[in-house]
């Protein structure tokens, strides 16, 4: 039996998902140790009336939802195209600016909506594939490096948005538009998990059903390779931009509706990195290749725990970034290839120690 | 074996050498030893340990057993390359490891100028010098990327030679050289062996073997099976020591199916005229019928590679009629080429053959699912079924189907490759040096293939930079200089000579 024990620790230590399902189970235990009622979750009344669920867990969940959503889109964009695209939260910026756009009809204090929010959403969703087609065309066609390229939205992202709007602050009167960043009456679970657990189940069944995930890595790994084999790189990888798009627009519609309005340069804010940062955590190369995408989703999920956690230890929300660093370079640092080689032949050694006893 | 005379001693010395990796001996016991102001020729197949060993000795794998000794030094315990350089061990690899975007000097001096400033002056000079000294044919201050292969392998062996190596490693230096190349790295190699520099050769050519080589250690199977002086082992026994059996012989291979009269041969499957590519070939005209196996030649840089990237599309077409069948179509990217039922096996196996993170098994069916469609994957079943066929049927040698591709061996690579194409069933194979960098034993089974291939009636193109291979192969050859067709060989006039004169300035009179 300890015969196999040494290769078992090196398998699993080798395994992409180790370290994120390793992060999620040492932030449990930390949150066990300090308050047991970290995991309680309770039914509650909320604002609106509304039964629902409430406790860390559900926050985390809850919020954690765009990032996961993004992180679908980023693990594509690194794979392909072996960089990031850093205009994330500025095109959430746009794209959000744009279906209140549609949804207030350019009225600051609108009576009711102008346009059902499905065309607000349709018409999101064509702004941020096309935020997206734009990333893509100067990365796949330009070849310009993925973050110089994403850098002019990144940049130029929030100038837009609040040009969408005319520099105002629109607000939703319609309360149904609250449903999807909130609770739909009667349910008692976050709409976001559901929309969150879509994407990934449509994403999952894209990867299964066709050979995005084949083709996105051979032209990660090899773009000569992938092209003298009939692919065509540059369509993967603007594709990739355009899927990416697809994620920021539902993800936007997500941020809009937490607040029924928008503040262009707080919304979203930084959240590339975090999305960047999941796919890191998941064990995926930045330099593109070979994914696993529920490596990447569970990175998302461990990043809103640790932020959770933080926030539950009292951290102030301006000293938050500095304690996150210090969690990630642990978690960066313990993902490194080298250091898990080591863990992995330290177990091996342990296991030939216990044998040669025995 | 001891050396030649007092004057030569031993530089090194490799006792019992014991490496394994998870699921293979790579060697068991192995002993090497290198004598001052020698060449020595590290031979065996793909697989026989030749590169663990290099890489053993040059601290890039960490010995499991055994002992290395130095002269002068005893004893010593090699855990990085750079410990290796500190020793005087230095190597050059088949792959330029330079920075080609760096000049000449700076790759020269990079990663040894001590302290923070750097004189590049002085530098530079002393970069010329050496450059002088060796005959190399390149300027200190010139960006290294604007050199030729040749010249940049060379300024990887200025590097080694300035960092005052006893030990140098040339790990298949001529690779990518023409024979006016590799005679000039030929002669760098027999300058420092005057000096006394212990040179350890690895390389796949068994004519550069004798040329140059004092002496040979044969490996096979990681285990050490003699060292012998060049002049007391005739190729056949070296041949047959690699590969651990008497071998029938080469030429035996063609049997009749080679010289088959081009009329008897089947239609004509392909056919282009006046095909030209941006890649700046000329334009030619070209067919192959059925059955039939034919071949570019022609000296590196004369376009062969390049027509046969024009015939699968790989390059921009810029002109030209195709017709598969008699029948006109438009290839001009290499998917529509896989659509009419052309497979191209790439010359670069590396940059353009093999998608190194991705298993065996999706590196096979790579093809023959693109050509199957973006939305119809393979199901998991399909997949390894087609991976097994083909691990079976050209014996690639694997942990199993699902290992990255690019922990395989360069001949196993290859083949795995080639196991992509001969998935699809292509009607028109092209194969652009599928034996460059490859052990004797597989550049073998490759052609042996090809002309069974043949049998079964597909048309095959098959390009080599070794001629004897072409002329045991090919039923016809169109010769090429400068990126023109010169000229076409066939039937008797299908020998080394003809190829040679034409080559040279014949051709006028054919075609």
């Amino acid at each position: 039996m300890n015969k196999n024990s040494g290769s078992l620790v090196k398998r699993l230590v080798g395994h992409q998902l180790f370290i994120p399902i390793l992060a999620i189970i040492l932030l449990a235990v930390v949150n066990l140790i300090n308050d047991p009622g970290f995991f309680r979750i309770t039914v509650g009344t909320n604002n609106a009336g509304n039964t629902v669920l409430s406790g860390y867990l559900i926050t985390i969940l809850d919020f954690g939802s765009e990032l996961a959503i993004l992180a679908l889109g980023m693990t594509l964009v690194t794979a392909a195209a072996g960089g990031q695209d850093i205009s994330v939260g500025a095109t959430i910026a746009i794209t959000g600016s744009a279906m209140l756009r549609i949804l207030c009809g350019g009225v600051a204090r609108p009576e009711k909506i102008a346009a059902p929010i499905i065309v607000a959403f349709l018409f999101g969703c064509v702004v941020g594939m096309l935020c997206g087609a734009f990333n893509g065309a100067l990365v796949a066609i330009f070849k310009i490096q993925p973050m110089i390229a994403t850098l002019i939205l990144f940049t130029a992202g929030r100038s837009i948005a609040a040009w969408i709007n005319n520099n105002e602050l629109p607000i939703v009167p319609d309360p149904r538009f609250a449903y999807f960043g909130g609770f739909i009456p009667g349910i008692p679970i976050p709409t976001t998990v559901f929309i969150a657990a879509a994407c990934i189940v449509i994403m999952l069944l894209v990867l299964k059903f066709t050979n995005l995930g084949l083709y996105t890595q051979a032209v990660g790994i090899n773009e000569n390779s992938a092209r003298l084999n009939g692919i065509n790189p540059t369509k993967i990888k603007f594709l990739a931009f355009v899927i990416l798009g697809l994620c920021v627009a539902v993800a936007a519609l997500i941020k809009v509706s937490r607040l029924s309005t928008i503040n262009y340069s707080v919304i979203a804010k930084d959240i590339e990195m975090d999305a960047i940062l999941a796919v890191a955590l998941g064990g995926n190369a930045l330099s593109g290749g070979r994914f696993n995408i529920m490596a990447s989703i569970l990175g998302a999920y461990v990043i809103q725990f640790l932020t959770t956690t933080l926030y539950k230890f009292n951290v102030s929300s301006d000293a938050l970034a500095a304690y996150k660093a210090v969690v990630v370079i642990l978690l960066v640092v313990f993902s490194a290839p080298i250091v898990r080689e080591k863990i992995g032949k330290f177990g091996r050694r342990r296991a030939s120690a216990r044998e040669a006893r025995g | 074996m001891r050396c030649e005379t007092v004057s030569e001693q031993t530089i090194l010395k490799m006792r019992n050498i014991d490496k394994t990796f998870p699921g293979v001996r790579a060697l068991s016991g192995v002993d090497f030893s290198l004598c001052k102001g020698e060449i020595h020729a590290l031979m065996g197949e793909n697989g026989a340990g030749k590169s663990t060993l290099i890489k053993v000795l040059t601290g890039v794998y960490e010995k499991d057993g055994g002992t290395i000794e130095l002269e002068g030094q005893g004893e010593v315990h090699i855990h990085s390359p750079e410990d290796a350089q500190k020793h005087g061990i230095s190597t050059v690899y088949q792959e330029i490891t330079l920075c080609p975007n760096l000049t000449v000097a700076e790759n020269m001096y990079i990663g040894r100028t001590a302290g923070m400033f750097t004189n590049w002056k002085k530098i530079n000079a002393d970069a010329d010098r050496i450059l002088r000294q060796l005959d190399i044919p390149a300027k200190a201050t010139q960006q290294l990327a604007s050199c030729s292969i040749a010249v940049q392998q060379m300024v990887a062996i200025a590097r080694a030679v300035d960092m005052e190596c006893k030990v140098l490693i040339l790990d298949e230096p001529t690779s990518s050289l023409d024979e006016q190349e590799v005679q000039k790295l030929f002669g760098l190699m027999r300058d420092l062996r005057k000096n006394g520099v212990g040179i350890i050769f690895v390389t796949h050519f068994l004519d550069q073997v004798y040329e140059v080589c004092d002496k040979i250690t044969v490996l096979r199977d990681g285990q050490l099976v003699g060292e012998y002086k060049i002049s007391e082992l005739p190729r056949v026994q070296l041949v047959a020591k690699m590969l651990g059996k008497e071998m029938d012989d080469l030429s035996d291979i063609k049997g009749e199916s080679g010289s088959a009269d081009e009329a008897q041969a089947g239609e004509v499957v392909y056919e282009a005229e006046g095909l030209e590519s941006a890649a700046g070939v000329r334009p030619f005209d070209f067919h192959i019928r059925k059955g039939e196996v034919n071949g570019f030649t022609g000296l590196l840089g004369s376009g062969r590679s390049e027509s046969v990237r024009a015939i699968f599309g790989a390059d921009r077409v810029t002109g030209g009629k195709v017709k598969m069948h008699g029948r006109e179509v438009k290839i001009s990217n290499p998917y529509e080429a896989m659509k009419n039922g052309i497979a191209y096996l790439p010359e670069d196996r590396k940059v353009d053959g093999i998608v190194g993170d991705l298993s065996v098994k999706e590196n096979i069916i790579l093809a023959l699912q693109v050509m199957k469609g973006f939305f119809k994957p393979f199901t998991k079943a399909e997949a390894n079924a087609f991976a097994d066929e083909y691990i079976k049927k050209l014996n690639i040698k694997t942990a199993s189907a699902e290992t990255p591709v690019k922990s395989l061996s360069g001949g196993n690579q290859q083949k795995v490759i080639l196991a992509r194409w001969l998935l699809m069933h292509p009607e028109y194979l092209i194969l652009d040096e599928p034996t460059r960098g490859i052990d004797i034993g597989t550049k073998v089974d490759i052609q042996k293939l090809v002309l069974e291939l043949a049998s079964e009636g597909m048309a095959v193109t098959f390009i080599s930079s070794e001629t004897d291979e072409m002329l045991r192969t090919c039923s016809r050859l169109i010769v090429m200089r400068d990126r023109h067709v010169v000229g076409e060989l066939k039937g008797d006039e299908l020998t080394q000579s003809m190829i040679m004169s034409t080559i040279a300035g014949g051709g006028e009179e054919h075609e």
